[in-house]
This record gives structure tokens, C-alpha cells and sequence, in this order.
């Protein structure tokens, strides 16, 4: 896996749901056996272009998520692999019964698309703020959850979920989103990324909060604290060797995630290091708290999200050692 | 063979889907007797003359789907599926004991001929949903017939896959309701009711319905059926007013959701099920 790096902290013009569009394009161009379902939001990830393409194999559902990923595991067993898509919140909550038992415990490959994660949604509000479907679909035994950060990732582990098959779920960001890799970076589902070497903390993060922990790394170093950042984009099933040797190298560690933090990355992340290399964490994410609307730069200072956020934190987790 | 011996063959196999289906749950003790007994002339209809499946080949491509949306009915598919041959029915006397192949909710990673899995009430008829649009999009003929229970039509989610039903045209889609008038708090009518009928409910949703007046007689479960894969451009519900516990000695009289009597009790209805198949086999054979 080479990864080769375009990070200069510059919202990326692009919008993110064209690397899924682009992604989902190619397999469906090659591969009869690729569909897409949406639940009338496919205006919200410019779907026009697949829907032109392969108006056959693009389903609109309407607004009735459950019964779509119904539907979805149905087409499976048919022998078709299926995405579907909504906002983040419905995907995960509304449909959870549906992921869970008709795509997850049935076996099939279903792939759910949760757009908007987190701050994310930002004008859109609470209702629409999903802070826990990572935890959701976490508790689906095989399931596998990613957080991307950018449209390399996005486009990248949309290829990587239609050749998984079980359940994955993926928190897509729509807009204004800062790059961290070139397009064409490849990426293995199950295995960080050291984005930053370092000997004093570890900053482990995902979709946005890549960005955020790479400038919290470089105000540490102005401090002359090394931190190393690693971009963990997986959260499930997640890289417990690649944790484990950091926290053991470094000591310290501060986990960074757009959702609850008490069910989600940093969780996941302190269940390995209890078991084996028991470190300081502190956790970066939202604390217990609903959403709200806002713009993603105000969610972000007021949830405790930004590069100096996390900076702090490093701070107190080694000062903890 | 002329219908009126297939229905005398059919009356047969419903008494044996019955007793094989109070075996099963007899074997454990305890379980979902009523809306499993309700259904057994129409799984011996279907089984018996309808369906297109390969008990040697459980996952031939052109087969036919059955799902069984009202998953706790699982012991009536199973009793069905052991009869055709898909496994030696003896199998399903472990419903439920541990480590067995036959759960009480039907579960397709575990049981030869179960399609799709259900359990959680109004998935199995979006599942359904699924599969037809799977076969007309590859250009199959396919039929998925999909048991959807009254109480549970309560669930919204059967709503949802009705529409999208219709909205496809999915005509090789055949809705089995099963509507036995109960649900585990008691009649449909004091728990939720349908004011207008669960059939009219469909028909307001596109589909044809077709109503079946006494849903535990073969013949007429047959003529539906038959009269169902003639229709062209819709999906079809066939509303099959059925009587919950059906055949069940004490479950019959109480419309129980689920029973687990003493063992005496069981035994008495194993033995009146065992009965009534001879008498049928004996008409059958006049």
C-alpha cells in the first residue's frame, strides 16, 4: 500500500460524493451485479450521473429507509451487490433492525452509505446529525465501519466495501472536506495509516479529524512535543497491532472522532489498550451531547473538535504517563 | 390427475404438515402453535402443487421463493419442508434445542429451503420485495410467495414494502396474509384493527386482492393461487381468513399465540392430529 500524501489544510473544491458516483460508476460499468438503492436523497450525492448510466440498476425506494435495505438484502440473495444510501441518521437508526437482521445476521453483502456524519451535517441540525450510527453498526457482529477522511479514501474504500462480502457501513461526508491523499492512494480495510511518526503521544483519528490531528501535530511541535498521528479510518475491524505498537512506543494516546466519544473510535481504541498495553487516552469527540444547527466550523469549536482541542489533550495524556 | 383428487392429495398433506408440525413443537414442549397451524393448508397448497423448487437442489436459480415474513411460524415451514424432502423431518424435532438447525424464527444460513431470514416482524415482506425486483431485473420468472401475518400487518415496514411493490409492478410477488383475527394480546380488532380490512389496505396500496373466505380449505387456497399467477402488472395479496390453531386440541378453542401444555396435553393432540390424518387419508382414498 503506497500512500502519497496532498494534505494543505485547503477545503477540497471536489465534492466528496463524486468519489463514490466515480467508484460505484466503474464497478457498475464492469460488473452487472452492482445496484444502488436511495431513498430519495440521491439529489444530496449527485446520482444523476449513475442514474444516466444505469437507469435499471438505480433504485429509488422512496423515503422508507427501512424497507429499503429490506429490499436491499432481497436483491442480494437474487445475486446482486447492493448500496444503499441515505443521510447518516436514517441509515443507521431507522434501518437498523433492517441492517442488522435482513443484511447482517441473513450474511448478505449489503453496503449502507451513512452521508453527513457527525458536524457534518452542520445547517441541517440535530435531526440530522448522526454522532452514534458508528457505534451502531459496530455492534453488528462482522460488520466492517469506515470513517473516510477525503476523496481518495471515499473513492477508494467504496471499491473496497463492493468486494466485501458482508454488512459494511461507511459515513460518507458530502462537502467541505480537506484533502490528506492524493487520488489514487489505495487503502486496505483493517489497517491505519501512520500519517506522522512520533515518540511522545499518538493521535489516532478519522474522516475530518485526520486533518485536525495533523495540525495539532504541528502546533505540538512547535512546543517540542513529538506526536505521532495515525489515520485510522477503519473502525472496524480495527488495526489492534498497529495501536498496540504506538501505544507501547509512545505512551500516550489521544483519540480523535466526529461522533460520541464514549461509543465509538476512542472506545474501540481503549478496549485494545486495556487488554494490552494499558496507556493514557484521553478522547476527543462529542461528549455526551446532542447536535445542533450550525455551521461545521462553530460544531467544531464548540464540540471540542479542533487542532487545538486535540493538542491539549496530547498535552494532558502525556502529562498522565 | 383431475383437481378433484389433487385436492384430496392436498387435504392429506395438510394433515401431515399439521401433525408433523405438532411434532416439532411438541418435541421442545412449547412454541407459536397457533399461527403455525393456521398455515398449514395453505403450505400444503403451495408445497403441494404451486411452488417450483428442488428439495435436491435447495439453491437452484430458478427455483421459486418462499418467505416466511411471520418467521415465528417456523415449525410449519419446517414440518412442510421435511415433507418434500429438503431433509429427513425428524430434523426438525431439535426446533429449538441447542445447537439445532431449526430455530423457532426461519433462518436461511441454517435450514435447507429457507430463503430469507426473518424474526423481526414486517422484514420478511421488504426481503421479499427484494428478491422479486432481483428476478425481473434479470428478466426470470421467478415467483416469491412471502406468509405475512395480521398482527403483523401493525408494522409500518409491510406498508413500506407494499408500496414499493406496486410502484415495480412487481407482479411474480404473492403475498400470503394470514389472517386468523388474533395476535399475542388478544383479537386483532381489540389490539390494532384494520377498519376497512387488511385486504382493502393492500388495495389501496395497487395491489389485487383476493379474498379467501375460509383460508384452511385447500380448493379454495388452490383457485386463488392458480387466479394469482395469472394476474400481469401487480403484486397480489391474498387474504386467507384462517383459524389460529387450526387442528391444535388446545390451542384451536383458545387462539393462543403460543402454548407449552403439560405433557399429557400434548400428547392427546399429537395423537387427535394423527387421527384426523387417517380419517382424511381414508377419505382420500374412497
Amino acid at each position: 500500500m503506497s500512500v502519497k500524501l496532498a494534505w494543505t489544510k485547503n477545503t477540497d473544491p471536489r465534492s466528496n460524493c463524486d468519489a463514490y458516483d466515480d467508484a460505484m460508476l466503474e464497478l457498475m460499468d464492469k460488473d452487472q451485479r452492482y445496484i444502488h438503492i436511495d431513498c430519495d436523497l440521491l439529489g444530496c450525492i449527485n446520482g444523476k450521473r449513475i442514474k444516466s448510466a444505469h437507469p435499471d440498476r438505480l433504485i429509488n425506494a422512496g423515503i422508507a429507509e427501512a424497507n429499503a435495505v429490506g429490499v436491499a438484502a432481497g436483491l442480494a440473495s437474487t445475486g446482486f451487490i447492493p448500496f444503499v444510501h441515505s443521510f447518516g441518521v436514517f441509515s443507521a437508526r431507522r434501518a437498523f433492525d433492517q441492517a442488522f437482521l435482513s443484511a447482517g445476521y441473513s450474511r448478505w453483502p449489503v453496503h449502507i452509505l451513512g452521508t453527513d456524519p457527525g458536524v457534518t451535517a452542520g445547517a441541517n441540525g440535530a435531526t440530522h446529525m448522526p454522532f452514534e450510527d458508528g457505534a451502531l453498526y459496530m455492534s453488528v457482529p462482522n460488520a466492517v465501519v469506515l470513517d473516510p477522511c477525503d476523496y481518495a479514501q471515499t473513492y477508494a474504500l467504496t471499491k473496497k466495501s463492493a468486494a466485501y462480502p458482508e454488512l459494511t457501513y461507511m459515513r460518507m461526508i458530502r462537502k467541505k472536506f480537506k484533502t490528506v491523499y492524493a487520488d489514487g492512494t489505495d487503502f486496505e480495510i483493517g489497517k491505519g495509516i501512520v500519517l506522522r511518526e512520533g515518540t511522545d503521544v499518538t493521535i489516532i483519528a478519522s474522516g475530518i479529524m485526520v486533518n485536525n490531528a495533523l495540525e495539532a501535530e504541528e502546533l505540538l511541535r512547535k512546543e517540542g512535543i513529538s506526536a505521532a498521528v495515525i489515520d485510522m479510518f477503519t473502525w472496524k475491524p480495527l488495526d489492534e497491532e498497529l495501536i498496540v505498537e504506538y501505544a507501547k512506543k509512545t505512551g500516550a494516546v489521544v483519540t480523535a472522532e466526529n461522533h460520541q466519544a464514549y461509543c465509538g473510535l476512542g472506545s474501540a481504541v481503549a478496549n485494545v489498550l486495556a487488554k494490552n498495553c494499558p496507556v493514557p487516552q484521553e478522547f476527543i469527540g462529542i461528549q455526551n451531547l446532542y447536535g445542533q444547527a450550525a455551521s461545521q466550523d462553530y460544531l467544531e469549536k464548540v464540540y471540542g473538535l479542533t487542532a487545538e482541542d486535540i493538542a491539549k489533550a496530547a498535552k494532558k495524556a502525556i502529562g498522565r504517563k | 390427475m383431475n383437481k378433484e383428487e389433487k385436492m384430496k392429495e392436498l387435504r392429506v398433506f395438510a394433515a401431515r404438515i399439521r401433525l408433523e408440525t405438532m411434532r416439532i413443537i411438541s418435541h421442545f414442549g412449547k412454541g407459536h402453535v397457533g399461527g403455525s397451524m393456521s398455515l398449514a393448508d395453505a403450505f400444503a397448497v403451495l408445497y403441494g402443487s404451486i411452488i417450483n423448487v428442488d428439495p435436491e437442489n435447495p439453491a437452484w436459480e430458478d427455483r421459486d421463493y418462499c418467505v416466511l415474513s411471520k418467521g415465528h411460524a417456523g415449525p410449519v415451514m419446517y414440518a412442510t419442508l421435511g415433507l418434500k424432502g429438503f431433509f429427513p423431518v425428524e430434523e426438525a424435532y431439535t426446533l429449538n434445542q441447542n445447537g439445532t438447525d431449526f430455530p423457532s424464527h426461519t433462518d436461511r444460513t441454517k435450514t435447507k429451503g429457507v430463503d430469507l431470514t426473518t424474526g423481526s416482524l414486517g422484514q420478511g415482506i421488504s426481503e421479499a420485495a427484494g428478491a422479486a425486483l432481483g428476478h425481473k431485473l434479470l428478466n426470470k420468472s421467478n415467483y416469491v410467495y412471502v406468509f405475512v401475518g395480521d398482527g403483523e400487518c401493525d408494522e409500518g415496514q409491510v406498508w413500506e414494502a407494499a408500496q414499493f411493490a406496486a410502484h415495480y409492478h412487481l407482479d411474480h410477488m404473492i403475498a400470503l396474509v394470514d389472517n386468523n383475527g388474533r395476535q399475542l394480546d388478544g383479537t386483532t380488532d381489540e389490539v390494532m384493527s384494520h377498519p376497512k380490512g387488511i385486504g382493502a389496505k393492500f388495495e389501496a396500496f395497487g395491489w389485487n386482492v383476493i379474498d379467501v373466505k375460509d383460508g384452511n380449505d385447500v380448493e379454495q387456497i388452490y383457485d386463488a393461487l392458480t387466479k394469482a399467477k395469472q394476474t400481469n402488472g401487480n403484486p397480489t395479496a391474498i387474504i386467507l381468513h384462517t383459524i389460529k390453531g387450526k387442528g391444535a386440541t388446545f390451542a384451536e378453542p383458545t387462539g393462543a399465540h403460543s402454548s407449552s401444555p403439560a405433557k399429557e396435553v400434548w400428547d392427546e393432540a399429537v395423537k387427535a392430529c394423527e387421527e384426523s390424518l387417517a380419517e382424511i387419508e381414508k377419505e382420500a382414498s374412497l
